[in-house]
């Protein structure tokens, strides 16, 4: 193993790439601060890409948490502006079933206006006439300003932002040390885990936003920062059910929103502390199957014979305040630690808590700090200034990209917005289709290979949706793959073993749901790759096993 | 725990696995690479367009309708309907004049029949061929079935006390085709029947049965004349109990299926009690004393064309086994192909090409077979195998007429 120092100076280091580490990333280079962040797997991997993709107006918060309610708006009107290409304006509704209390409404409505999140209580027959999947036994209903929210396109935007700007970008490498010089952090030491070289990264200062994984790197530190993992599971249903979010209007509890999110609607959240050790592999169990979908029936009955595609969880970050060990004062707010202060550490900040909803605010104040550390006095502009993708009408993109067929022209603008205008579809091969189910073209590929930072397919999934859809990698695994290859991203060796282990990945994501259709088609993908395509069943295994033991 | 047993989209699109076999299967895909086959039309492009309506594309148009897609689909979905269905819903092209033309086959029928020798000599004139062309957009190499000078119906009326005086009865569903330019067809019908001992009576009120209207986009009127169709099948099926047949394959799906499934015209209470002449006759012949007798001074030697909308039915097996029954036919079965016209799809310009190249590989297997003449229970078929090949076509009915032995 060699180790190398890497002799760039940089102001900051951002350790994760969630939407909060990418968000940070962005806010630090629009400032003119030198920063390098660093992932050790793709961007959105963590949290970020295993939530409901909700827009929160903030309501669901209003009347248990009056400030992240606040929060949550003012971020949700400035998403709506600065990340159009990745929010979709649906509106949400609270409904009263007949077993919820009517008179929750008028407080709910309440706290809402109080917030300044815009709340309109309407007759349940109006509210069924704009949602028709909605349960029609509602008694109760109040419109609200949610929406649907990509975290892969918001987080993919935020690092195209940052790079635009002069930020470094590493993924798939690991910081297995935090460099130390008596009472400071001045630096990291990451495995690079393509290149298995370990180098060193010097900056002065380091920023923790590694979601719950950051308890661990706060660690590396010999800092405890009291963090609770909690599950939350989902279940993705294989069309779009219902085209505004929909929620109890009662206490927030389990498995209470349906979020309609680009083609399909998603049912969530359970909620349940995991220990520690379970944070890399979350699998979903029966029971939380039964709960969703229990729960999910009564938001909208037609979910009982809606085919589902996947199961999947994620791990909350939820951080227990300073001065309650036993972890029972919980806050979904923002925690910002300034370890300087906290533990006579300098140079090292951690960053958790919060939400997607509130990445760019966890940024905003991450990077004030960081400024104020540095003595910086550059103004934040991530509130004002469009991500890139966003800074287009869709009408115009349409008119620059009209050569394209309109499936795969519509559903790529979706995905990247203006920058859809770099796809490359003059010609048949570039607008015949990779994924049918979510019309991802050879030329989306290939922009996303060449532009986007894609080294397997489960990152080429992130950006393009290839694989989402309801074949599950069936037809354009193989077909994403080969173009892969031919593109020199990887040898044939390599694309084999990508090919099983994103097979493998779609079908943990099955498992748990494996009836029915669902399961009929995914027997019919395995005969097609190990019965036609002769991909071997040990190389399967072999992915599958890794698969299991979290590598 | 109730583990989803059912899928109850509309058209169950969830339950396409994406074999992709019906593309296969898909003759327009395998000619005209502007339409996106039938697996992106019907069940990939529906979930895209429960995202958003923007997603429709306007090229399903190009979609025939064959339902071979759905023969072929080793998972029930119901893609046909499913394009159908979308067309119906999303397409913002209003039909033009061409296609309200096209599309009246009853009005246009009702007008051309009193002056039948004017408009078929007009018709066939070269300079009407190329304003039609020009201005109408409709093919100017298309042949024209020609109007007879009288309806069928008219016919008929003089029929009524003798049909009567047969115990056993059958309601007749003649079609446009029939009344208007081939009533021919449907006196061989009568003369088969009342040789089997049967009576043949028409409904009371009988429309076409709107399959034109359907795919040239008037849903409306579609539907108006489907419920009159669908009250008239009633009073014969349930008041009567008098089985109702028809001698057009489509005009049978249309009504069987087509009506609930795009119309939404519920018709579960009489659909079994309407199906093909041939089907009725087969059985009857399979299940009574009744036999046929045959000339035996007559010698043919026929290929039979297997129409879309019969392979979809699944009933060409009947009018098969029953030209094998006539000792003097010798029969040889084509294989199953779209001829390419699909009603008056052929008659547009825009489609023509598309049309021919569809039936190339048919209309070389016509010629290859050596034969008399061609057999099918599709008049858009017959009209497209005349014009296509040198054969003339005739419908199984007809067959049994003319090799029927009426003197013994």
């Amino acid at each position: 193993m060699k180790q190398n120092d890497m002799t760039k100076p940089f102001d900051v280091i951002v350790i994760g790439g969630g939407a909060t580490g990418a968000g940070t990333a962005r806010d630090c280079a629009r400032r003119g601060i030198r920063v390098l962040l660093i992932e050790r797997f793709d961007i959105s991997t963590g949290a970020t890409g295993r939530n409901h993709g909700l827009l929160h107006s903030g309501a669901r918060y209003a009347v248990t948490d009056q400030e992240s309610a606040e929060e949550c708006i003012k971020e949700n009107m400035i998403l709506r502006r600065i990340a159009s290409h990745c929010v979709e304006e649906t509106d949400g509704l609270f409904l009263s079933l007949p077993e919820d209390d009517i008179q929750y409404q008028a407080k709910f409505v309440e706290a809402c206006l109080r917030a300044g999140i815009r709340a309109e209580v309407i007759d349940p027959k109006e509210a069924l006439r704009l949602e028709p999947s909605a349960n029609p036994a509602i008694i109760g209903a109040v419109r609200v300003p949610d929406g649907a929210v990509d975290p892969f396109r918001l987080t993919t935007s935020n690092v195209i932002d940052a790079r635009n700007h002069g930020a470094e970008i590493l993924t798939y490498h690991e910081v297995t040390e935090l460099l130390r010089e008596q009472d400071r952090i001045i630096g990291v030491k990451v495995l690079d885990h393509k290149t298995k070289e370990v180098k060193n990264y010097y900056a002065n200062v380091v920023v923790n936003a590694g979601g719950i994984w950051g308890h661990n790197i706060a660690k590396l530190a010999g800092i405890t920062v009291n963090m609770l993992p909690a599950k939350g599971a989902l279940l993705i249903f294989g069309h779009r059910v219902n085209n505004i979010v929909l929620n109890r209007c009662r206490k927030p509890a389990d498995a209470d929103i349906l979020v309609p999110g680009d083609t399909i609607s998603l049912i969530g959240t359970t909620s349940s502390k995991v220990p520690f050790e379970e944070i890399d592999h979350m699998l979903v169990t029966p029971e939380e199957v039964d709960l969703l979908l229990r729960e999910g029936e009564k938001l909208a009955p037609i979910l009982a014979q809606t085919r589902i595609l996947r199961a999947y969880a994620g791990v909350r970050p939820l951080v227990a305040a300073d001065d309650d060990p036993s972890g029972r004062n919980v806050s979904r707010g923002i925690v910002l630690l300034d370890h300087a202060q906290r533990d006579g550490l300098q140079g090292f900040v951690t960053i958790t808590g919060g939400k997607l909803m509130t990445y760019r605010l966890m940024a905003e104040w991450t990077t004030d700090l960081i400024c104020k550390k540095l003595n910086i006095t550059a103004e934040c502009s991530t509130a004002t200034e469009k991500l890139p993708g966003s800074r287009e009408d869709r009408e115009e993109v349409r008119k620059k990209i009209i050569s394209m067929p309109l499936a795969p022209r519509n559903s790529s603008i979706a995905r990247h917005g203006d920058l859809a205008e770099k796809l490359s579809g003059n010609t048949s091969l570039e607008n015949s289709l990779v994924c049918e189910c979510e019309e991802v073209s050879v030329g989306e590929v290939k922009y996303a290979l060449n532009e986007l930072d894609v080294n397997n397919l489960v990152d080429l999934r992130r950006r393009t949706r290839v694989g989402m859809g309801t074949c599950q990698g069936e037809l354009c695994a193989c077909r994403a793959a080969g173009l892969m290859s031919s593109m020199h991203k990887y040898c044939t060796r390599r694309a084999k073993e990508d090919l099983a282990s994103f097979l493998n990945e779609r079908w943990k994501g099955m498992a748990p749901i494996a009836w029915g259709d669902t399961l009929r088609e995914s027997e019919y993908t395995n005969w097609i790759y190990e019965g036609v395509c002769g991909l071997g069943a040990d190389l399967l295994r072999h992915e599958s096993e890794k698969l299991e033991s979290g590598n | 725990m109730n583990l989803q047993q059912h899928n109850v989209s509309d058209n169950n699109f969830e339950q396409c696995i994406k074999c992709t076999v019906c593309t296969v299967y898909c003759p327009v895909a395998a000619v005209n690479p502007d339409y996106p086959g039938p697996k992106q039309a019907g069940p990939d492009g529906e979930r895209l367009r429960l995202k958003k309506f923007d997603f429709y594309d306007e090229s399903l148009k190009y979609c025939i309708n064959c339902k071979r897609c759905e023969v072929a689909c080793p998972s029930n979905v119901r893609i046909g309907d499913i394009i159908q269905a979308a067309r119906i819903k999303f397409s913002r092209k209003k039909p033009t004049l061409r296609d309200f033309v096209l599309a009246n086959t009853d009005l246009v029928g009702t007008l051309s029949t009193p002056l039948a020798p004017i408009v078929n000599t007009t018709l066939g004139l070269k300079p009407v061929k190329t304003v039609l062309d020009g201005v109408m957009k409709i093919d100017h190499r298309r042949v024209f079935p020609k109007y007879a000078f009288g309806t069928f119906e008219s016919w008929y009326k003089k029929q009524l006390s003798k049909q009567l005086s047969f115990s056993k009865q059958v309601s007749y569903f003649h079609g446009c085709y029939v009344n208007y330019n081939y009533p021919q067809l449907g006196k061989d019908l009568v003369r088969v029947m009342n040789a089997l001992g049967v009576g043949v009576r028409l409904l009371d009120k009988e429309k076409c049965c709107g399959v034109a209207l359907i795919s040239n986009g008037f849903i409306k009127q579609a539907q108006k004349q489907a419920r009159v169709n669908v009250d008239s099948i009633r009073k014969s099926v349930i008041e009567k109990n008098i089985p109702v047949i028809a001698t057009s394959s489509t005009c049978t799906f249309t009504i069987r299926d087509e009506y609930p499934h795009l119309l939404g015209i519920e018709n579960e209470d009489v659909r079994n009690g309407v199906e093909l002449a041939t089907r009725y006759i087969y059985r009857l012949l399979s299940q009574s004393e009744i036999a046929l007798k045959f000339r035996k001074d007559k010698k043919l030697r026929v290929a039979y064309h297997t129409p879309c909308h019969m392979e979809k039915l699944g009933w060409a097996y009947y009018s098969i086994e029953l030209l094998k029954l006539i000792p003097n036919v010798e029969l040889v079965v084509l294989d199953s192909q779209c001829c390419g016209i699909a009603g008056t799809y052929g008659f547009k310009k825009e489609n023509y090409q598309t049309s021919q190249r569809i039936g190339e590989a048919l209309f070389k297997q016509i010629e290859e077979a050596q034969v008399d003449c061609v057999v099918t229970d599709c008049e858009t078929c017959k009209w497209q195998i005349e014009m296509s090949t040198s054969k003339h076509c005739e419908h199984p009915i007809s067959i049994l007429a003319q090799m029927l032995d009426m003197d013994s």
